[in-house]
């Protein structure tokens, strides 16, 4: 019998009668980042697709405490929580804020930011679908370039980049942040893990693949979200104090439009357009590995 | 050991008296942004924390929509939290004091009362506290000095019995950046006044629940309901922490205070520091003979209207002084009176509009107003004073 080594723990505090949609990245993630998180855990969560997902009034599919907050306030609230618990005396506890792309990389950015600066004690994860999924696929500024959503329809798609999100994070100096993904269970525990142990900020950067959003088949967010990393096209990769870069999974290289073919969002793309993009991921991922190196 | 409890007196400033009231409620958790003409009273906070006289977390935010994020956070774990801001930072609040309402925590804020802009204003009027009036927090205005810090402690005795949020207002400059000898009360006494916080729900690991999410319609309307009855226990509340405050501390204040209304032909409707200018006035006129009272409201949420019709029950005409203005209706007070007295009495209240962005009300001014309601049979829903035209 061959010896399996299980490195995501076997808790279980995310309970199965939760409304997520089917193929739903952001359940897999939250699942195993309460798995390393463990029951000593306060989620605060804004308004995203995990409002919903958590289950209405007076349900919970949390068996953790969960705090709803408006939009705009996850980190601030959840500064707001970790200073309760610390003047009761509770320094153990984990404070997660839990949100989605909209409320980290757009309305609740200035929040962020603030606590960032401040570098409170907790832990900030974003769940990023890349658009606004909750009220029905709207571009956000974590929308890719060349993206459908509908509010750039297919005449006129996101002509802007994403957002350099981990850049902005990184430019605050906070003691780490990590992408992370839901193809790679293990990396993803890890960081948690690694991001529990560590007293101040911490930023986890989680790309969550949306079945209905991006127009895929709700069996292909795993084999999806897996192709963005193996593509370049979201890099696994940690920054400690805002300076030391660190791959943590090094991709096969698979050109970029195996990923971007097999989503219905990207289905209006040229080649030429394809060719485009991939320049871009080069250039990016090349200048990721400048940053790796700068420490090396 | 002390025998009797005592207490001290300095001379401090009304934003100063607030954040003596918020140390010796010891709040736990405070969360703020500068923004004129409240900024002292977070800043003595400041020292506080600093200097370990109040052992509390200062979260020091970049917007006053965080401060007030951060202090549900902080409520929701089961700390006892405080802000203070005035105007646009209330105004930046204003979805988050649904929050803080809604989520029935008892945080209590000072609002020092500063005209909205544009154009830019820092002088008092009320139109920033009374924007806020429908969002669930109970609303308290001050006239002295040893009323804003007395009414900060009691303000938590009842926000932590009624499960509801309490803002405490102050006018700018007129309390907030002048002194006053006060009274500031022993921490023991206050301490036998207002025990720790210990709330019936919070964020707790060992006893995990969700708070705040999605209600369908077959609960959301109850939740409102118990807001509702929440607000109107809270009459009761005030007055019982009055009277006890009273009794410990030797001073007391009321939900409104009636002056010289028994039988007052006349009876002028004030609140907070106007009401000092106004009394001065009702004795000038009391001693030439004439038959005028004064009504303070205190407590305008949850509005006092039982209290308020009682004493009004002898008066022939009424003058309600608004420092503030509802546009395309007129001002606040005098609608909340009218409200009251509606279904009562046809009682003719004029509605008269003074004071706007700090512009100074004085004796003349209140004179004017008095003589205004006198002269007049046919009461005024509008009535401008010292506008120029």
């Amino acid at each position: 019998m061959s010896h399996v080594n299980f490195t995501v723990p076997e808790v279980e505090l995310m309970g199965s009668g939760h409304l997520g949609c089917q193929g739903c990245g952001a359940t897999l993630g939250m699942r195993y980042v309460l798995k390393a998180l463990g029951p000593k855990t306060i989620v605060v969560l804004p308004a995203c697709c995990w409002t919903i997902i958590a289950g209405p009034f007076p349900y919970s599919s949390l068996k953790v405490p969960l705090l709803h907050t408006a939009f705009e306030t996850a980190a601030v609230a959840a500064s707001g929580v970790r200073a309760a618990l610390d003047v009761q005396g509770d320094t153990e506890t984990t404070v997660l804020a839990w949100a989605g792309d909209g409320g980290t990389f757009d309305i609740g950015l200035q929040s962020l930011s603030g606590a960032a600066e401040r570098n409170e004690n907790i832990l900030y994860v974003c769940y990023d679908n890349e658009a606004y999924m909750n009220t029905g696929i709207q571009r956000s500024s974590a929308t890719p370039y060349l993206a459908w959503t509908t509010t750039t329809p297919k005449l006129s798609p996101k002509g802007e980049p994403k957002k350099d999100m981990m850049g902005i994070m990184a430019a605050h100096r906070i003691p780490y942040a990590a992408t992370a993904s839901i193809a790679y269970p293990d990396d993803l525990v890890r960081k948690i893990e690694k991001a529990k142990s560590i007293r101040g900020m911490k930023f986890i950067h989680l790309l969550s693949p949306c079945p209905p959003g991006w127009k895929i088949s709700s069996e292909l967010s795993v084999k999806l979200a897996r192709l963005a990393v193996q593509t370049k096209v979201f890099p696994l990769y940690e920054i400690e104090e805002g300076t030391h870069y660190t791959i943590s999974v090094m991709p096969d290289g698979i050109p970029a439009r195996e990923y971007f073919t097999q989503q219905g969002r990207f289905s209006h793309l040229r080649e030429e357009d394809t060719e485009r993009i991939q320049k871009i991921v080069d250039t990016e991922w090349e200048r990721l590995l400048d940053k790796c190196r700068d420490h090396m | 050991m002390k025998a009797i409890a005592t207490s001290t007196k300095k001379v401090i400033t009304g934003n100063h008296a607030v954040s003596y009231g918020a140390m010796l409620s010891r709040v736990q958790v405070i969360s703020a942004y500068p923004i004129t003409p409240q900024t002292q009273i977070v800043e003595l906070l400041s020292e506080f924390c600093a200097n370990g006289t109040l052992s509390a977390r200062f979260i020091k935010v970049e917007s006053e929509h965080s401060a007030m994020a951060a202090l549900i956070g902080a409520s929701s774990a089961g700390a006892r939290a405080f802000t203070a801001t005035s105007s646009h930072g209330l105004a930046l609040m204003h979805e988050m004091l649904h929050w803080a309402a809604g989520a029935r925590l008892p945080i209590v804020m000072a609002d020092v009362n500063r005209a909205m802009g544009p154009p830019w204003s820092v002088w008092t009027d009320q139109n920033d506290s009374l924007s806020q009036r429908d969002t669930g927090w109970m609303q308290l205005y001050c006239e002295s000095n040893q009323e804003v810090l007395d009414s900060v402690i009691c303000a938590y005795k009842v926000a932590e019995k009624v499960l509801l949020p309490v803002m405490l207002v102050l006018d700018a400059f007129v309390l907030s950046h002048t002194a006053e000898p006060v009274e500031i009360p022993d921490q023991e006494l206050v301490d036998r006044y207002l025990p720790p916080f210990r709330p019936l729900y919070r964020l707790d690991v060992n006893n995990p629940h969700a708070f705040g999410g999605l209600a369908p319609p077959e609960t959301y309307m109850e939740l409102r309901y118990q807001m509702q009855q929440s607000m109107e226990q809270a009459l009761s509340e005030w007055e019982r922490a009055d009277e006890e405050y009273g009794e410990l501390f030797g001073r007391r204040y009321g939900l409104i205070e009636p002056y010289h209304t028994e039988d007052a032909d006349l009876v002028l409707v004030t609140s907070s520091t106007v009401t000092s200018t106004a009394r001065v006035v009702i004795d000038e006129l009391r001693e030439q003979g004439q038959r005028v009272g004064l009504l303070k409201i205190r407590l305008f949420r949850p509005f006092p209207s039982e209290a308020v019709r009682h004493a009004l029950r002898g008066a022939r005409k009424v003058a309600v002084i608004d420092r503030n203005i509802s546009f395309g209706a007129g001002g606040i007070f005098a609608q909340e009176i009218k409200s009251a007295l509606h279904n009562h009495r046809g009682l003719p209240i004029f509605g008269l509009v003074a004071g706007l962005g700090g512009r100074d009300i004085t004796p003349a001014t209140i004179q004017e107003i008095i003589q205004y309601a006198q002269a007049h049979d046919e009461p005024e829903d509008l009535v401008w004073i010292g506008v120029k035209r």
